[in-house]
């Protein structure tokens, strides 16, 4: 779960001297969720933030709303596996059991879940559980992990979301052809005209704009929604847009709408570029080629990286708390002060990012889209 | 860390999914429909601001016009005030010179008449006056001749002074 709980924060960051305190007095942690790092490491060194962040932001297969341990609130989210043993197998991912950072197993012995990752139960002691891509390749069983995870779920949501906003608006203007738009309509008319005029029309022209306006759209409003229900405390701190198969997607119908619209200008350039000398050829072109691939993957990786980091940030803040507080507690009292107002500045930048992404994916990939579709003229 | 940067397997395939149907979803019965709307209600605002625009200088001309006979009428009307002032005095001024001309010639006429007369009345005057010298004569005569003797010496007289030598 993510830290972006505001009002919880700042309780906490106050909170912080005294949880550490009761910590020492040998009591049940109760404040606070952000210490179930504290909680795995405390008969050890202290609190180490790593895994502590590291779980926050990663994707899970339930949504972890507050508390640790066995008070811990959580809501299960389906876990759909396919494998050739097994065949296909859908349950809640309540099913599986165990405590903390321990191996979990469901009742039926077939599956383990090791730190999120699902694998076939026995397969994990021979292979790295951080494997990560839902593959084992193992033993020759694999097992597809086709789950709703706490990502899957979000997208779902706003997808959802997207079709009820945007047919809802849609339907008031066939309602009121003509008319000054009112009420949602009028709240997402100038996104949608954001987009249109000031992100594809100035990339793509007006003619072609028409054409790549749809896809544009749906990114455009699902990266802003989706980077905005991350920022949304007390929900299980969705982290949408930094989730790296999520992105990779979007990115990849980037890569393949600029592809199959190409035109043979385009792959003109790619492939021999006009004005070079022959003798440059063999480097330009393979770098050419590298551009065109590398285009999508920076776009991906620059979603992932700034949502992810803005998550990471925050949270860091929290682990300040946490670790000074575990010194002493004034300068656990002091540090939260701090840290808070931090938080505080750095939620407000984060609006600001969850808008700007949204922006630049979008205009970069007109952009890309552009140059696939310009015509030649000189 | 692995957990964050690896794309995982059922989310590529939910993601794809996912985004395609809603994609397809959205063109048909959003995107679609508001971008129309959107174009044509734009459209029609540009119309309007276009007829509005039409009509302010249709207004205008109409005003330039309105300047423009106004502007004729007055120099009409300056051009029909010159007019009459300048016939009116050339009226006065052919007037007051055929008045001048008339009392010249009657002053002629007078003139001459007063010549006339004064001719006739010296013509008359000279008339009287030799008559009245002739009577006067023969009265001198009549005394001067009235003796022989007078006679007389008159003869002598006139033959002295004769110049007959």
């Amino acid at each position: 779960m993510s830290m972006r709980f505001h009002p919880l924060l700042l309780a906490l960051s106050l909170l912080a001297g005294q949880a550490t305190r009761a910590q020492h007095d040998g009591h049940e942690l109760t404040e606070g969720h952000a210490s179930e790092g504290v909680h795995e490491m405390e008969e050890e060194s202290g609190f180490d933030p790593s895994p502590f962040i590291i779980h926050h932001v990663a994707d899970a297969h339930d949504i972890h709303l507050w508390g640790e341990g066995e008070s811990a609130l959580h809501i299960p989210l389906p876990v759909i596996l396919y494998s050739e043993k097994y065949g296909l197998d859908v349950f809640m991912s309540s099913a599986f059991h165990g405590h903390g950072g321990e191996v979990k197993h469901t009742e039926d012995g077939r599956y383990e879940m090791s730190h999120g990752h699902i694998g076939l139960a026995g397969a994990h002691d021979q292979h790295s559980h951080d494997h990560g891509d839902g593959h084992n390749h193992e033993h020759g069983t694999e097992l597809y992990d086709f789950s709703i995870t706490k990502s899957v779920f979000g997208m779902l949501f706003i997808m959802a979301l997207l079709v009820f906003l945007f047919g809802r608006a849609a339907a008031n203007y066939r309602k009121n052809p003509g008319q000054a738009p009112t009420g949602l309509t009028n709240v997402l008319e100038p996104l949608v005209v954001f987009v249109r005029d000031d992100i594809a029309v100035p990339s793509l022209g007006e003619k072609k704009a028409e054409k790549f306006l749809p896809f544009l759209l749906t990114v455009f409003f699902f990266i802003l929604f989706a980077n905005l229900l991350g920022l949304i405390p007390f929900i299980g701190g969705f982290n949408i847009t930094g989730t790296v198969g999520i992105t990779a997607v979007l990115a990849t119908f980037v890569f393949l709408l600029t592809s199959f619209n190409g035109n043979k200008h385009y792959w003109g350039h790619l492939f021999w570029p006009p004005g070079v000398p022959v003798f440059v050829m063999p480097i330009i072109i393979p770098i050419e080629i590298i551009g065109m691939f590398l285009k999508p993957i920076v776009l991906m990786i620059r979603l992932t990286a700034n949502i992810t980091a803005g998550h990471i940030i925050i949270l860091s803040f929290v682990s300040l708390v946490l670790i000074f507080g575990e010194s002493s507690v004034a300068a656990g009292y002091g540090v939260g002060i701090f840290s808070t107002a931090f938080m505080i500045f750095m939620y407000c930048i984060e609006l600001l990012v969850a808008f700007l992404q949204a922006f630049i994916f979008t205009l970069l990939a007109a952009i890309y889209f552009g140059e696939a579709t310009h015509e030649a003229h000189h | 860390m692995d957990a964050l940067l690896t794309p995982a397997f059922g989310t590529v395939v939910w993601a794809t999914v996912a985004f395609l149907v809603v994609m397809f979803l959205l063109r048909k019965m959003a995107w679609g429909p508001i971008l129309t709307a959107l174009k044509e209600r734009e459209e029609s605002i540009a119309a309007a601001l276009n007829e509005a625009d039409k009509a302010r200088s249709e207004m205008t001309a109409l005003q330039a016009d309105n300047d423009r006979l106004l502007q004729e009428a007055r120099a009409e009307r300056d051009a029909m005030l010159r007019e009459a002032r300048e016939m009116a005095d050339k009226v006065v001024a052919e007037a007051k010179a055929k008045a001048k001309d008339e009392a010249s010639r009657e002053a002629e006429n007078a003139r001459q008449a007063i010549a006339t007369e004064r001719k006739a009345a010296v013509a008359e005057l000279k008339a009287e006056v030799a008559k009245l010298s002739v009577t006067i004569a023969e009265k001198l005569i009549r005394t001067e001749l009235s003796g022989e003797d007078k006679q007389q010496a008159l003869v002598q007289k006139l033959i002295d002074e004769s110049p007959l030598n």
